[in-house]
């Protein structure tokens, strides 16, 4: 097996798509796909690019994540078992009654969990104002906030996006997730927002575009976007692609709330391990 | 369909709209400047976690005068009412108790699902403080927040607050501000009329208090509408008509202990007035409880009408909608014959 770069990330990211299948399972259906695009970025946010201490997940000196498009929870929670901020026998509870993990991401429910996300377009704001109040508080800590490409339709995002540079929030990260696929179709024909790049770059934003299913290229953007020296806030554009790391859900027809059979599931867990071992 | 255009009525003044936030004070009538903006100050010099935010309009919801004062605690948040309360749910969140300030349209119609997930959800310590409540614009329905209370009882978590006057507005601010979680109030500003210091009154978070007794009608209201119904009160005593009443400035939570206790008062007809559309505010919440309660007074509401009101001069509106001191005072003579 060749030394593959940044083995941990690869491991932890594996185990983030894992944890995801198997809460996935519990469901039978879900955002099983878009947990899987995500899964490198949310390993090299929790195990790159965040301080945070798992044992005590509202220390005032942590890093704070937002998660706007609150559906995906499943690849959150799948994070804050592997973070140990959620204990692993938690996750067949998923989508349960009275389970701390509803399918969209609550602030009441779940430790880690800063905001109550879902009705999309609004983990930009309130990470304005965490970030006002961080400044206020003199506090060095960040604010990472992830959201979707389809958020990018809410006029909501773009006051969030004009704010933040107004009011120079070096201290947030945000990353927007371009998989190009929201609930009725592929988010590119839904409402255009190319070139995002260049739009971020003309509203004040330190931005950068990476593959995000690439390691290297997302542990690059993370420490750039933190050690960039202006006073712009930051954005990575992240370019995913849904189901990745199970081959047959990355090719399989693209839809926003996918279902998987009951033997899939089995099939999944065991494409991932072979793409660990590959 | 548009109206045709009318002609005014020979000798009588025809009267201009004015200001998009006209005061609300009548000719001659004792005011006090910007009640709110001034106790903010006051409450804010002991308690550093306030901040004021604003979606451009801080001079015209006295939060100009905070801003002058701490400009360090102020936000300039632009003409973004979305961002304007979502950003204060986060700084909420971080320990702040923001007083975020707009009009009572834009608090309530177009920003209701971000104060409903990121403040009242969450449960933050947000003072929403919205002026033009109800119909005190002349500018027509963009600027009447006619639905506003109906809107934000329906949140949970959410406390609403509906002041009479300077007195009020000043005391009521800073009950809001020791008060731990979501608030929205109706804010009246600029020279607001002082009224109850007439009376043995002082604001108490959700407390109806019983400014007038009387014999023959107990109007319970809230905001500027208690104003005018002891306005009324003076007027009726001169045709041998005794009315009290009883002031419920807190809307939700209800004091519906007290409101139980005068309505059952035997023989009186109870009376609901407010500066609101007859849907979703005080006058259900109170026939509501009694109801539930068992209690039967005859009961009657005072309320603007379920339909987009009109432009103009707000005395005329005031007139036209029923809610001025001389169309409380004719619609009460009419209903006790």
């Amino acid at each position: 097996m060749a030394e593959l770069p940044n083995k941990s990330l690869a491991d932890r990211a594996y185990h983030i798509r894992r944890n995801a299948v198997l809460m996935g399972e519990v469901q039978g259906q879900g955002y099983i796909a878009q947990a899987l695009d995500i899964a490198d970025v949310l390993a090299v946010a929790y195990f790159h690019a965040m301080t945070y201490r798992p044992e005590d997940p509202e220390w005032e000196g942590r890093d704070r994540f937002l998660l706007s498009n609150g559906h995906y929870a499943i690849a959150l929670y799948a994070a804050l078992i592997e973070a140990g901020i959620l204990p692993e026998n938690e996750l067949e509870t998923y989508g349960s009654d009275d389970s701390r993990l509803p399918m969209s991401g609550m602030a009441q429910y779940t430790p880690g969990m800063e905001m109550s996300g879902g009705s999309l377009g609004i983990g930009l704001s309130i990470a304005v104002g965490k970030c006002l109040g961080l400044k206020r508080k003199g506090s060095s800590s960040r604010v990472y906030t992830l959201f979707s490409d389809g958020e990018l339709d809410e006029g909501s995002v773009w006051e969030a996006i004009l704010s933040a540079a107004h009011h120079k929030l070096d201290n947030l990260i945000a990353i927007v997730d371009i998989n190009n696929m929201q609930a009725d179709g592929p988010s590119t024909q839904m409402m255009g927002f190319e070139p995002l790049k260049e739009k971020l770059e003309a509203f004040g934003w330190f931005t950068q575009r990476i593959d995000g299913n690439d390691l290297d290229a997302v542990v690059a953007a993370f420490d750039a976007a933190k050690a960039h020296p202006g006073p712009q806030p930051r954005m990575i554009i992240a370019d995913t692609l849904m189901g990745k790391g199970v081959p047959f859900l990355e090719t399989r027809d693209k839809s926003h709330f996918i279902r998987v059979d009951a033997h899939e599931w089995q099939l999944a867990l065991q494409a991932l391990d072979a793409g660990r071992s590959a | 369909m548009k109206p045709k255009f009318s002609p005014p009525a020979p000798g009588k003044p025809r009267l201009t709209t004015s200001a998009m936030i006209a005061s609300i004070a009548a000719d001659g009538q004792a005011t006090k400047p910007a009640p709110f903006g001034h106790a903010l100050v006051e409450i804010a010099s002991t308690r550093p976690d306030i901040v004021g935010m604003t979606a451009d309009l801080g001079k015209y919801t006295d939060l100009h005068i905070f801003a002058k004062a701490y400009p360090d605690r102020f936000y300039q948040m632009g003409m973004a009412e979305q961002l304007l309360f979502g950003a204060a749910g986060g700084l909420a969140s971080e320990g702040f108790t923001p007083f975020a300030t707009t009009y009572a349209v834009f608090a309530s119609r177009r920003a209701y699902d971000f104060i409903h997930q990121t403040i009242a959800e969450e449960d933050r310590d947000v003072k929403i403080v919205a002026a033009l409540p109800g119909l005190t614009s002349g500018y027509g329905p963009s600027h009447q927040a006619a639905e506003d209370l109906a809107l934000f009882r329906a949140m949970p978590n959410m406390v609403v607050v509906d002041p009479c006057d300077a007195l009020d507005t000043e005391q009521a601010t800073a009950a809001i501000a020791a008060h731990k979680g979501p608030v929205y109030m109706r804010l009246l500003r600029g020279n607001v009329p002082m009224v109850l210091d007439e009376y043995a009154y002082s604001f108490e978070l959700g407390k109806a208090k019983l400014l007038r007794d009387g014999r023959d009608v107990l109007v319970i209201s809230s905001g500027i509408l208690t104003m005018r119904a002891l306005e009324a009160a003076k007027a009726l005593a001169k045709d041998k008509v005794s009315l009290g009443v009883l002031h419920c400035p807190t809307i939700k939570p209800l004091d519906v202990e007290t409101i139980r206790r005068e309505a059952a008062k035997s023989g009186r007809l109870v009376v609901v007035a407010e500066n609101h559309t007859e849907i979703g505010g005080l006058g259900e919440a109170v026939a509501r409880d009694l109801m539930l309660n068992g209690i039967h007074p005859a009961f009657r509401h005072i309320a603007l009408p379920d339909e987009f009101l009109g432009a103009g001069a707000l005395p005329t509106l005031h007139d036209r909608y029923g809610i001025s001191t001389e169309a409380i005072v004719a619609t009460i003579k009419g209903w006790l014959g």
